[in-house]
């Protein structure tokens, strides 16, 4: 019950969230007036009534992991951010070594098998990218500098990245 | 004999070594795809798609490799369903009710070998329903204008709404999530961005592909998370195989009807494989009568819906060739890779492009017989696979599908964007909303617009010219009947739950 009124209402403020967007859509002679707002102010409308009926018509609740398993998923969520804005300035290898290795912990909290299936599949991978499917260009190795690596991970500090 | 000096055409495409290689290989892929528990045909051709791209093959060889992942992944699934009971996909569900209990009962082989006879069956007949079927749609295509495809486009959306979720409102407003995000981006005909909250990485739009990889393969990461890779060791034993002729040849009625009913509910645009073999299932379920034992593990509940579900991928395909409006979520994917390679599925594919339509077709054809070639004696090997620990798949397939997505366009902002729609397909599934029309949504929504749009400049703003032709109002009209009946229907059409040890 609770879940679905929550998640109604976030999907109710988005709505109209979007609405508010949409009816700031700038529009040129080319496209007239109305055009470009008439899809959006659409949807918005849709989903503000799918929300509204979610609230007031709820389903009952799935059952929510504990708190365990969702810290096990804010890690992985964690890791793989830092794994997507590393493996520009860090390549392939090292990054997908870390990422690889805790995610497969999370799923099974082994610590042996864990680090053997990181490296493994780091390596694996590397070597079906490059010299089966020839993805060198994107699985390089590169140096890391202290700046790039610095320019990487405010990306994903709010207000400081670009 | 238009369609044999076609298919002829479509042969000599198909045939080359090069391509036959790219058969095979696709169908082997595939099956292992189809097998892996957590990875269906959607994720499946998703991940592979942006690989398939930086590989630089052609349209045809591209389209030849995914549509043989395709049929494969739809053959492989049964293996999961009937070794594990865990379905690869929503389609392959059905496989479970009765192909689990018979291999329980010893006869895991009997299982898989008549289920992948079902599924040639259903596939092949599918294929040659798509053959005569879809050049004539294709030129009743033509008599198509905007309002009647902004009429399809809702059609499509509101019987899977409808046939396809348990709450209407979950699946409407998982269609607005896509659609809204199809929004974003520069606007095509003011040139100026929409939706973009000024971030200049959006401006370009939300690439649909990593809506999908982040939907279906990212969110499967957290799914195995909560559940800690736990059921999925096999539980039955395989011995040797042998193909039963006798449940074979006695199930032969039930794969030619199932085979039919499955055709007819992929050709829906927006029902797909799901339907075909809920109702392929259903349908023969009623005829064998309380007598007929299905859910004991029987093999006509065997045969059923595997044929069903392979004849509607097939049938599937028909909209998506010819109005470019997909029947199911894996044929939404491949409409993404014919986007991706530069095609446009439509009336005029089958006239401008006929190498394409009937290189493909072709293609199912071989993709079918190496398949039950590939599935019947190889089988063991296929089960073999499904002993890779889930801790060393799931982050294989979470790296591989980074690779695919920063291929792309070398931006982090893609990854983020993917981990972003990991996260929210995980919420999705657990509140019970269907991802797929979020999927649909991203892939339809412009296109959608623009029928709107025309429309709208056509007939100067008048509502009344979206309702102005007959196939328009009929669209019209079963787009709210597939909306709306399945609301009455619900107690009847009750869905089956998954039998549990």
């Amino acid at each position: 019950m609770a879940s679905d009124r929550i998640f109604g209402l976030v999907a109710l403020i988005t709505a109209v969230a979007y609405l508010a967007a949409a009816s700031q859509i700038q529009t040129n002679p080319f496209s007239g007036e109305f055009l470009p707002k008439l899809f959006p102010f659409m949807i918005g409308s849709v989903a503000a009534i799918c929300a509204l009926t979610m609230v007031f018509k709820p389903d009952p609740d799935p059952d929510w992991p504990g708190p365990k398993t969702w810290g096990a998923m804010a890690v992985a969520v964690l890791v793989l951010a830092i794994y997507a804005v590393l493996l520009k300035p860090l390549g392939f290898i090292a990054p997908t070594a870390v990422a690889a290795g805790v995610l497969s912990y999370q799923i099974s909290p082994r610590r042996l098998p864990a680090l053997a299936s990181g490296i493994g599949l780091s390596l694996g991978l590397f070597v079906l990218f490059k010299y089966a499917l020839g993805l060198g260009n994107i699985v390089a190795y590169r140096v890391p500098t202290w700046s790039g690596l610095w320019d990487a991970i405010s990306i994903l500090i709010p207000f400081v990245g670009h | 004999m238009d369609i044999l000096s076609n298919l002829a055409l479509g042969f000599s495409v198909a045939l080359s070594p090069y391509t036959l290689f790219l058969a095979i290989c696709g169908c082997f892929l595939g099956t292992i795809i189809g097998a892996l528990p957590g990875l269906g045909p959607s994720n499946g051709v998703a991940i592979l798609i942006p690989i398939t791209f930086t590989l630089g093959l052609d349209a045809t060889s591209a389209l030849v490799l995914m549509t043989s992942v395709y049929y494969g992944a739809m053959y492989g699934g049964r293996i999961s369903s009937i070794l594990l009971n865990i379905p690869g996909d929503e389609p392959a569900l059905m496989t479970t009710l009765d192909g689990y209990p018979m291999a329980k009962a010893g006869r895991a082989g009997d299982a898989l070998v008549l289920s992948g006879v079902a599924s040639f069956v259903g596939a092949l007949l599918a294929t040659i329903g798509l053959m005569l079927l879809a050049p004539t749609l294709a030129r009743v295509a033509f008599l198509f204008g905007p309002a009647e495809y902004f009429a399809l486009y809702m059609l499509a959306f509101c019987t899977l709404g409808g046939m396809a979720s348990n709450n209407q409102a979950k699946a409407a407003l998982a269609a607005c999530i896509g659609l809204g995000i199809a929004m974003i981006g520069v606007d095509s005909s003011s040139g100026l961005p929409r939706m973009t909250g000024g971030n200049l990485h959006l401006y370009d739009g939300v690439d649909f592909l990593v809506a999908i990889v982040g939907l279906f393969a990212i969110a499967e990461v957290f799914f195995f998370i909560e559940s800690h890779g736990k059921g999925s060791s096999i539980g039955v034993k395989l011995d040797k195989v042998r193909i039963p002729w006798k449940d074979i040849l006695s199930t032969k009625w039930t794969m030619l009807r199932a085979s039919g009913v499955g055709f007819v509910a992929g050709i829906l645009p927006g029902a797909g494989a799901s339907l075909g073999s809920f109702l392929a299932y259903m349908t023969e379920k009623s005829i064998a009568g309380p007598k007929g034992g299905f859910g004991t593990g029987v093999a006509k509940g065997v045969a059923a819906p595997e044929a069903g579900n392979n004849a509607a991928a097939g049938g599937a395909l028909v909209p998506m060739l010819t109005l470019g409006v997909p029947g199911s979520g894996t044929t939404a994917v491949l409409l993404a890779l014919l986007m991706t390679l530069n095609i446009t599925p439509g009336p005029t594919l089958f006239t401008d492009r006929p190498e394409v339509i009937w290189g493909l077709i072709a293609s199912l054809l071989i993709a079918n017989v190496v398949l039950l070639l590939m599935n019947v004696p190889m089988v063991k090997i296929f089960v073999r696979v499904l002993m890779v620990p889930a801790w060393v798949l799931l982050p294989g397939v979470t790296m591989i599908s980074f690779v695919g997505i920063y291929s792309l366009s070398g931006s982090y902002f893609d990854l983020l964007l993917m981990i972003g729609f990991g996260i929210l397909g995980y919420f999705l599934r657990k509140l019970d909303i269907p991802t797929v029309p979020v999927i649909l949504g991203i892939l339809l929504g412009g296109n959608m617009e623009d029928a709107l749009r025309r429309a709208m400049t056509l007939s100067d703003g008048d509502v009344t010219y979206l309702f102005s032709s007959p196939i328009a109002i009929g669209l019209w009209a079963f787009a709210i009947a597939g909306f709306v009946a399945p609301m009455f229907l619900r107690g009847m059409l009750k869905k089956p739950q998954r039998i549990t040890d």
